[in-house]
């Protein structure tokens, strides 16, 4: 079953592994459960994130720095006690180079169902790993945009029925402004309905507790990156947890 | 082998190498892109108006020059093709007339672009005043620094030159953040200056530079009555000169091509760009090639005294034509590069870009008959160099 329909106005965080010290991931995941969040996104950092504005790339560098890495990481997935759903979102390069079937055993091992890797696109799966995916029955997520076709969204939302859609809330990198208005209203409605049953969730650029409402009634939920590790580089994390809800 | 002039596939494979591994966000822009390419490339109007362009401002065809002192100090017949002598300085304004052409067609009126050396930053900054467009150069702090004079002179042409920032500050993060100026301005066209990037943009850029290896056929064949080389030598950061010098070559099998790589300090050193060599595959700027990676697939900083071989992945074409044995790839270090250009400049009184010094150089550790003839790609003049050299 799919472990992101549970609930309406949902919410979700990014998070970087190894950020902001090596081994924060587990405390994070266990402070995310105790505030009511939904399911958390775990970064995977990368050298060169090309869709990521500069919040996102800077928690990346200095979890590079603080040492993470993918084996790191699982093994630290593995000794988790959260039981919040898992999404790991990263670029492909550092998943292609700790090897894709071992990547997608060990997700399913550590108990992942779920992986966004943005320049993965749809064809370059369909082409290369979905066998792989479908055997270690690991779903993937795939972006899409407030200007994708009706076709492409029907298209993705069905490659995505075991997981959820990601709207990317304008044509941006993450952490940029977002601005919501009427005529997205009707946007969000229409993507909402070309999803049929797959769960929609919209991020990039969500920050505040009007957004967080706004986007949770034209969608499954919200998803906040930047805005949350903007606070986590300040120790805020938890003033800002509670300023959402 | 596939025959690489029937290359990439539809999806822009080279073999196992290319494609376009980019985020939806970029998806519209790069199918824009692929078909508007495929409208224009085979169109003869943009084709004459691209080639008058290039003969009327650019100054093509460029000379292929007979060095005798070359040839008598390595006892062989050496050409040079002395792309240094089209404006602004180097082969990219090549790519840089086509993709603006191709710009215009798609009514884009905002060139955004990265840069390593400056040599593709003048180049394009030159086509957006040439044409009319707005123009951001998006260059690694580091390069601005080692690259003054190119920096003045886009300024002068009225581009904006914007440092990138982030990761090793050089030619691979000025790439990432014109991509992600790209992703945030989808209306913008991205002017990429070498053979790498998402399909289609290595194919869009061997073929603009492919001019020079057409042009070191017709000549070659009235001077010597062959239209083949024996050797052709270029060098390789992200392969755009080396792209062009061997495009018409590359299904003749008795034509040796030679990519020659930054070694920096050396290859064991720690301290190279040489990818082809060291490299392994993997993804990075939207498509699958060698790169230079540590264990977990996080890209390393590479070092060459060039800023435009300061890359540490090579275009897709070149990944595949060197994996497959077409290419050969030799490596250079910035010492015996060096040594190169101050050969070149005292014998010849031609001073040759860092980057094309590379090539030059290769000519000592090619093993070289009498009679073999060799065309030696000399991709830029090196006045942007001269700091280096004096020092």
């Amino acid at each position: 079953m799919n472990q992101f329909k549970k609930a309406s106005k949902q919410l979700s965080i990014f998070v970087t592994a190894g950020y902001p010290k090596l081994n924060s991931l587990n405390d994070q995941l266990n402070l995310l459960e105790a505030n009511g969040v939904d399911f958390v996104e775990v970064g995977i950092p990368f050298s060169d994130p090309m869709a990521d504005g500069p919040t996102i790339q800077e928690t990346s560098d200095l979890a590079l720095k603080n040492g993470m890495n993918l084996e790191l990481l699982f093994e630290q997935l593995n000794e988790r006690t959260s039981t919040l759903p898992l999404v790991l979102m990263g670029y492909l390069n550092p998943v292609l180079s700790y090897g894709i079937d071992r990547f997608l055993e060990s997700c399913n091992r550590v108990g992942v169902r779920s992986v966004i890797l943005p320049d993965m696109s749809l064809e370059i799966y369909e082409r290369f790993y979905r066998d792989q995916f479908e055997k270690y029955e690991v779903f993937p997520s795939f972006l899409i945009t407030p200007t994708s076709s009706t076709q492409r969204i029907q298209r993705i939302s069905k490659v995505c029925k075991n997981s959820f859609v990601y709207l990317v809330s304008s044509n941006a990198t993450t952490g940029g402004k977002s601005t919501f208005n009427a005529d997205q209203a009707k946007t969000y409605q229409s993507i909402r309905e070309n999803c049929g049953e797959t769960p929609l969730f919209i991020g990039f650029g969500i920050d505040s507790k009007e957004k967080v409402e706004y986007v949770q009634e034209v969608s499954h939920g919200a998803i906040i990156g930047s805005a949350y590790l903007k606070a986590l580089g300040l120790n805020k994390e938890k003033d800002f947890l509670k300023s959402i809800r | 082998m596939t025959k690489i002039a029937s290359l990439p596939d539809e999806m822009g494979f080279y073999g196992d190498f290319g494609g376009a591994y980019v985020p939806e966000l970029l998806r519209p822009n790069v199918e824009e892109l692929a078909l508007a390419f495929k409208e224009k490339k085979n169109d003869p109007v943009f084709h004459s108006t691209y080639i008058s362009m290039l003969e009327d401002y650019v100054g093509r065809p460029t000379p292929l020059y007979l060095s005798e002192k070359l040839s008598t100090k390595h006892d062989c017949t050496i050409y040079l093709k002395r792309e240094d002598l089209n404006h602004t300085g180097a082969h990219k304004i090549n790519n840089a007339i086509g993709q603006i052409l191709l710009a215009k067609s798609m009514g884009k009126t905002q060139i955004v672009a990265e840069t390593g050396a400056g040599q593709h930053g003048v180049a394009t900054a030159t086509a957006c005043a040439l044409m009319d467009m707005e123009c951001i150069v998006f260059m690694g702090e580091i390069d601005i620094e080692r690259q003054a004079p190119n920096v003045q002179r886009m300024e002068f042409l009225g581009a904006k030159v914007v440092p990138a920032t982030s990761g090793s500050k050089t030619l691979k993060d000025a790439t990432n953040e014109a991509i992600r100026y790209w992703i945030n301005h989808p209306d913008a066209y991205y002017l990429i200056g070498s053979v790498v990037g998402p399909h289609p943009y290595p194919e869009i850029v061997a073929h603009f530079q492919s001019i020079i290896s057409k042009e070191i056929q017709e000549q070659l064949k009235k001077k010597t009555g062959k239209s083949s080389p024996s050797k052709v030598i270029a060098c390789v950061g992200g392969g755009s000169n080396a792209a062009g010098a061997f495009f018409h070559f590359y299904d003749e099998e008795n034509v040796e091509l030679i990519a020659v790589e930054a070694a920096g300090h050396g290859l064991k050193s720690g301290k190279s760009a040489a990818t082809s060599i060291l490299g392994t595959p993997g993804v990075l700027h939207g498509s699958m090639t060698l790169l230079m990676q540590d264990e977990f697939g996080q890209v390393t900083e590479p070092h060459s005294i060039s800023a435009g071989l300061d890359y540490p992945g090579i275009g897709p074409l070149h990944a595949y034509s060197i994996d497959s044995g077409r290419t050969k790839s030799i490596p250079v270090t910035d010492q015996e590069a060096l040594i190169a250009a101050q050969e070149l400049t005292k014998s010849e009184g031609i001073i040759p870009a860092l980057e094309s010094a590379h090539a030059l150089a290769a000519l000592n550790s090619v093993e070289l008959e009498p009679s073999d003839i060799v065309v030696v790609n000399l991709s830029g003049r090196g006045d942007k160099d001269l700091s280096t050299y004096l020092k």
